[in-house]
């Protein structure tokens, strides 16, 4: 039982990640497929060929390479303020007890309300257009940002700063050569997670009175039932999200291989 | 033992130490007088909770007294400095820095020249014998190694007092006694004063000129001892009579006091 096992495993191992990958989304492709030939789902998952050509028509239109653009360039921003705001007010929050004892309640009340629920009011009061989206976009990356780089320092192990001090760190020294490096791991996480906000969050903040984006258009096209390019627009949502992680994956083992757990 | 010529490096007069725990205060220590003396290498026993770590960490000046006096060289200590250098259980290695970095730590901040640096780094990676791991992360290395790399860094920084707290508490009894001996023929070289803390009675008579036992509730010294085995001392020391019957009277003295703890 247990050799079968062990051959099981053994097998697995061998085929390289590639083909897994592979796999992964031929597999993707056969469910998909018979998605489409159901007729009861067959209005919303057109199948992939009818799908990927409806990237011709939204070219035609004008409209694919503005709609990704414009979304990129909302979830960018807001998430790098969110990441320039997070990040020092995470240090000061750890840093400070008074900081954190007045902030820390509103995060944890502001991050369990959807932004779809306050999107509007933003809009009323920063007008349409990308304004509102990036105040959005910003709060939410903030929020996670915030509370995990803060999660990161506050775990600090507090004999390394002993350890610093007894070997003459100051202050800075202990910020920059200390808390800074054993931060890191957490900081990129919540880059990681920021980034997956900002894209979660692009759909609720282009859901008023946006002029293009991925989210606006899933929306306008919806009103018209055209199933193929909003499926489409869809899958691109996806591959934007997994391209960044796969990019911030790539970073993290080149700046936290000194940690002892790795996660998978 | 402790004759007036030999010059006084710490002096610890009335130290008391009080926390706020949740049911009120808890004296931690309690009245502390001590004298340590140049070259003297000082092991301190007692149950958990009798404040050695407490008065350890006070010399070096992680922790501030709630009264009393504790000078170091004749000056009261003020915060940490890098005259006391601290030897912790837990390794507390920089996990993002190589062994030969995490020994450069503090030599970086006293902004020696990179070439001295480098040689005072090497000097004592080669004392603990992990040249072939300079280049090595703490996770690469086993807990003994990790040991090791701390007393090189505190002792690059060149403490004229070296405080050790339970520094081989968390390793394997055949690491333990290695490193035992290589401390022992360290000290045996340098007379670096030390400043050892253990709750292995048999490590401390190994070890020490004089144990001093502390009794818990509140923490204060119970009882100092001199050990007069000559050096050098080794592993084989610990067969003697005169090294048995020491520790069979400290670790009893020492079990009184963890029953009464434990009462």
């Amino acid at each position: 039982m247990n050799e079968k096992k062990n051959k099981g495993a053994d097998l697995i191992s061998k085929i390289p990640k590639w083909v897994w990958l592979l796999l992964s989304l031929l597999t993707a492709v056969i469910v998909w497929t018979l998605l489409s030939l159901n007729p009861t789902t067959a209005r919303s998952f057109p199948n992939a060929i009818k799908t990927f050509s409806s990237a011709e028509l939204m070219v035609r239109r004008g409209v694919l390479f503005s709609d990704i653009s414009s979304s990129l360039i909302s979830a960018g921003i807001g998430f790098l303020l969110g990441f320039v705001i997070g990040v020092p007010v995470a240090f000061l929050m750890a840093w400070y007890r008074p900081v954190r004892f007045i902030i820390e309640p509103w995060i944890q009340f502001i991050r369990n309300i959807p932004p779809l629920a306050y999107v509007p009011l933003v809009v009323i009061s920063a007008g349409i257009g990308r304004k509102p989206q990036i105040i959005v976009i910003c709060l939410a990356t903030f929020l996670t940002i915030c509370i995990t780089v803060f999660q990161g320092v506050i775990n600090v192990d507090e004999t390394l700063i002993k350890a610093a001090r007894v070997l003459g760190a100051n202050d800075r020294i202990l910020f920059t050569r200390v808390i800074f490096p054993a931060t890191a791991p957490f900081i990129i996480t919540a880059v990681r997670l920021g980034i997956s906000v900002s894209l979660t969050t692009l759909i609720a903040a282009e859901s008023t009175g946006a002029m293009a984006g991925l989210g606006m258009r899933i929306r306008s096209l919806s009103n018209t039932f055209e199933t193929e390019p909003m499926l489409l627009y869809i899958i691109i949502i996806g591959v934007i999200g997994m391209l960044a992680e796969k990019i911030l994956k790539y970073f993290e083992r080149k700046l936290t291989s000194w940690q002892e757990k790795r996660e998978i | 033992m402790a004759g007036e010529e030999r010059d006084l490096k710490v002096k610890i007069r009335g130290v008391t130490k009080t926390f706020d725990g949740r049911k009120g205060q808890v004296i931690a220590l309690n009245g502390v007088d001590l004298d340590i003396y140049n070259n003297e290498f000082i092991c301190v026993v007692g149950p958990s909770g009798c404040g050695k770590s407490t008065l350890l960490n006070i010399i070096a000046g992680l922790l501030e007294k709630t009264s009393g006096e504790v000078q170091v060289d004749g000056k009261e200590v003020q915060g940490t400095g890098i005259d006391r250098g601290v030897v912790f259980q837990q390794y507390a290695l920089f996990p993002w820095l190589t062994v030969k970095k995490n020994v450069l730590f503090g030599l970086k901040i006293q902004k020696k020249s990179p070439a001295e640096m480098e040689e005072i780094a090497m000097k004592y990676i080669r004392m603990v014998g992990l040249e072939k791991f300079a280049d090595a992360y703490p996770k690469e290395l086993s807990g003994g190694m990790k040991q090791r790399v701390a007393i090189a860094r505190a002792y690059a920084v060149n403490p004229s007092l070296l405080l050790m707290d339970e520094p081989f508490g968390a390793l394997d009894a055949q690491t333990r006694t290695q490193l035992q001996t290589e401390l022992l023929k360290t000290w045996e070289e340098e007379k670096k004063t030390c400043f050892f803390i253990t709750h292995d009675v048999e490590e401390a008579v190994l070890l020490a000129t004089r144990v001093i036992v502390m009794s818990a509730r509140p923490g204060r010294i119970k009882e100092i001892i001199p050990v007069d085995i000559p050096y050098p001392r080794d592993q084989e020391t610990k067969m003697s009579p005169a090294f048995t019957d020491l520790k069979n009277y400290i670790w009893n003295m020492v079990y009184k006091e963890y029953l009464e703890v434990a009462e």
